[in-house]
């Protein structure tokens, strides 16, 4: 600290004004105030302006030096020896996460004792504070990630590319040393592609739809159709299974079979899809809305010519992001698809169908590693389709701008994944938008 | 669509200029677009009531059976003279598994919202949601992959810990030992999987924390700590239960990750870190099919007691969300 401070710091960490600096600084260096100016005329000397108060350089808790690196680093090493010492010398405690889960109480508590001691007690809530909310974050994407990596690394080693996507699983022997060369997943892939596909053509129209009539047509019923398709998007995916099971097989008027199955994932498509998609209508100017009315267009006109094409961006991740929705869906397939061992891509609408989370469901549960690591590999199969579908659906998430090139997006874009698996409710009040 | 102007005819006959009347006509394509997607609408509605009905019409069945006991007994015995089966271990199973999936995961989802919407620098922001959003992505059965597989192995030794040294807990206390396939082990998944959705909410409420306040709070001195305890925790508050209660409904449907898990069985247990338990959607996806006629009953019985459950959860934390986001019983 400079001696032209003159402010400094109590060892309490509060700021105290101890003495009136001298006007030059022992280094020589100049007081930066301009000299008085001196009249001639008077004689009184010239009074001494009051010197102004130098303003002290306040305690940042977001200021990050190499100090507080230091205690974190410390606090981090310290719990370490403490926690080893408790665990494994004093008392006789084990377990791997258990000793993480002591690691890191007693990491945030050494930080705020430390900072407590070099900096201040509100600095000290603070940066422990920022220490847990930081790792919090940390910890989830690093489940992420590593989920990601970990399913790669099961599957990828043993999966035979010959036959993983030409062969199903009809002629797996247990005895077969070399099962793998002859069991494949095409069955299950067929499966998922054509009761996705379907569901999606049904699905995608009626939700764009009744996003159309929320947000452009209104009027009588909107409210209660918003709440309806809030509540709905919240079903379990387990009762939308049991529910085309109830209405559909057990009256006989279908067998089990991927037809049920789109039908089943059609009721979980549709009322997430139908919310992004209004979330998307709305942010359409209403401007574009009146010129095209001004100009004579009929309603339809305006929504089909100018609404869609606007929020088209919208549309496409809206359904992209409600693909990857459905395709891990494995609960509605128990009661509806049922599963099997074939390729049956013509009994679509008579016949059981394998699909990919069945495959991974019946498969794991067996004793046999060969259909284990089959598992595996539809589990990545499945991963890389839905890792697909949401870069897909964030680089259409962005619209494009007047040069052709996707715009650059904001800090705050992207919300849309979690409308789809959680009902959350589409804002009824538009004033605070 | 036109728009009519045509003189009221109530004033017709006096001298002053008859004021106009605004009536709206549609041309036919008009008429035929309106009802097309008001039947649409409908429709999402009609598929909810239609929902309720076929699986209370079809539960019905095994409510005649059991009455009442339904909700009381616990079991799967649907064959045979004598049928015993009832869901109150379920319900009692899910309700723990929500309870461990929100201890766990409500306070690190908050964590991450505060990170996401607080700490986070800008220009890491747009990632690090795209993580956390993909995270949600992930579907529940590679999640129940994982957990069977790495977790569960890691976590066993964790529930020993815990079951020794905590034991003076009800919950913590282990009768029978194997601590595998446990309501502790499949909460925790579905703790984990519950946190994008709420970080996602809760991140939403707290950056509608109005920008006045934050910034009084910090020109007053205050620390960012000391700014988001007085100002955006307050302003979030109904969004954060409202968040943390829409977790709570996923939590009670997650079915894929807690069937893989679960040992199952049909006791009703406060000791959460030993192997069994069950919960309602997980007896409905692993008995499906292995009850004869009464079993489906029951599970569609169960279906339906899900349903409903679920649907109340849902519309009173939806409630609760849009209440907080209007920015109606803030008081700062």
């Amino acid at each position: 600290m400079t001696p032209e401070n003159t402010i400094r710091t109590a060892p309490h960490g509060i700021l105290v004004e101890t003495t009136s600096a001298p006007a030059s600084t022992a280094d020589g260096r100049q007081d930066p105030r301009p000299p008085e100016p001196t009249s001639p005329n008077t004689a009184t000397p010239p009074t001494p302006t009051p010197r102004p108060r130098r303003l002290p350089s306040p305690i940042r808790p977001s200021a990050f030096g190499t100090q507080d690196a230091m205690i974190l680093i410390m606090a981090a090493v310290s719990s370490l020896c403490l926690v080893w010492v408790v665990f494994y010398q004093l008392t006789s405690l084990s377990g791997g996460l258990g000793f993480l889960v002591c690691w890191y109480i007693g990491f945030v508590a050494l930080t705020w004792i430390a900072t407590a001691q070099v900096i201040e007690r509100q600095v000290a809530t603070d940066r422990a504070v920022a220490v847990v909310v930081v790792s919090a974050a940390m910890l989830i994407v690093a489940i992420v990630v590593f989920i990601v990596a970990w399913v790669a690394y099961k599957a990828i080693p043993s999966i035979h590319w010959g036959s993983l996507f030409t062969k199903d699983q009809k002629s797996f022997v247990v005895t077969d040393p070399n099962a793998l060369d002859h069991v494949g997943v095409v069955h299950a892939v067929i499966g998922t592609l054509e009761q996705v596909l379907v569901a999606v053509l049904i699905g995608v129209p009626f939700a764009i739809a009744t996003a159309v009539y929320l947000n452009e047509v209104k009027g009588w019923g909107v409210k209660t159709v918003r709440t309806v398709v809030t509540a709905m998007s919240g079903t379990p995916s387990v009762v939308a299974g049991i529910f085309i099971y109830s209405m559909l097989i057990l009256t006989h008027v279908l067998t089990y079979s991927g037809f049920a199955a789109s039908l089943a994932l059609v009721v979980i498509l549709l009322p997430s899809v139908t919310r992004v998609v209004e979330e998307v209508l709305r942010v359409v100017p209403s401007g574009l809305r009146e010129a095209s009315l001004a100009l004579g267009a009929p309603e339809w006109r305006t929504v089909w010519s100018v609404v869609l094409p606007t929020a088209r961006s919208g549309v496409v991740t809206a359904v992209l992001l409600g693909i990857a929705r459905i395709v891990g869906e494995t609960a509605p397939l128990l009661f509806t698809a049922f599963g099997s061992q074939v390729v049956n891509w013509r009994g679509y609408f008579n016949h059981d169908q394998g699909a990919l989370p069945l495959v991974i469901f019946s498969d794991v549960r067996q004793a046999q590693p060969v259909l284990i690591n089959l598992a595996f590999q539809a589990a990545f199969v499945l991963m890389s389709i839905v890792l697909v579908l949401f870069v897909l659906a964030r680089i259409f998430s962005r619209p494009k701008g007047k040069n052709g090139k996707r715009m650059k997006p904001g800090p705050n874009d992207d919300d849309l994944m979690a409308r789809l698996f959680v009902p959350i409710p589409i804002e009824q009040n538009e004033e605070n938008r | 669509m036109t728009i009519d102007l045509k003189p009221s005819p109530a004033r017709a006959d006096r001298d002053v200029p008859a004021p106009l009347t605004l009536t709206r006509d549609y041309s036919t394509p008009d008429r035929i677009y309106r009802a097309g997607v008001r039947i649409s609408g409908g429709g999402v509605f009609l598929l909810l009531v239609v929902i309720g009905i076929f699986l209370a019409w079809s539960g019905y069945p095994a409510f005649q059976q059991a009455g009442w006991k339904f909700f009381t007994r616990s079991g799967f015995q649907t064959l045979g003279a004598h049928p015993t089966f009832g869901v109150l271990a379920s319900i009692v199973g899910t309700v723990e598994v929500a309870f461990v999936a929100m201890i766990v995961g409500a306070p690190v989802a908050i964590a991450t919202a505060l990170f996401l919407s607080e700490y986070a620098p800008l220009k890491t922001r747009r990632s690090l949601i795209a993580m956390i959003d993909l995270a949600a992505a992930i579907p529940s059965i590679i999640f129940g992959l994982w957990a069977v597989f790495e977790l569960q192995p890691n976590v066993v030794g964790f529930s020993t810990w815990l079951s020794h040294h905590l034991a003076f807990i009800p919950f913590f206390k282990v009768v029978s030992p194997p601590l595998n396939a446990s309501i502790f082990i499949a909460g925790l998944v579905v703790g984990i999987m519950i946190v994008p959705i709420v970080a996602s909410i809760c991140r939403e409420v707290f950056s509608l924390a109005p920008a006045g306040e934050r910034e009084a709070a910090l020109a007053l001195g205050a620390s960012r700590w000391q700014m988001i305890r007085t100002v955006v925790l307050p302003f979030g508050r109904g969004g954060m239960v409202g968040a943390v209660m829409l977790g709570l409904g996923r939590a009670l449907e997650e079915t894929i990750a807690v069937s893989i898990i679960l040992g199952g069985s049909f006791t009703v247990t406060a000791h959460i870190l030993q192997k069994g338990g069950s919960t309602i959607s997980q007896l409905i996806a692993v008995n499906f099919g292995s009850g004869g006629t009464l079993g489906l009953h029951d599970l569609l019985l169960c279906g339906f007691v899900l349903f409903l459950l679920t649907l109340v959860i849902n519309l009173a934390a939806s409630a609760i969300v849009n209440r907080s986001r209007s920015g109606a019983g803030v008081d700062l």
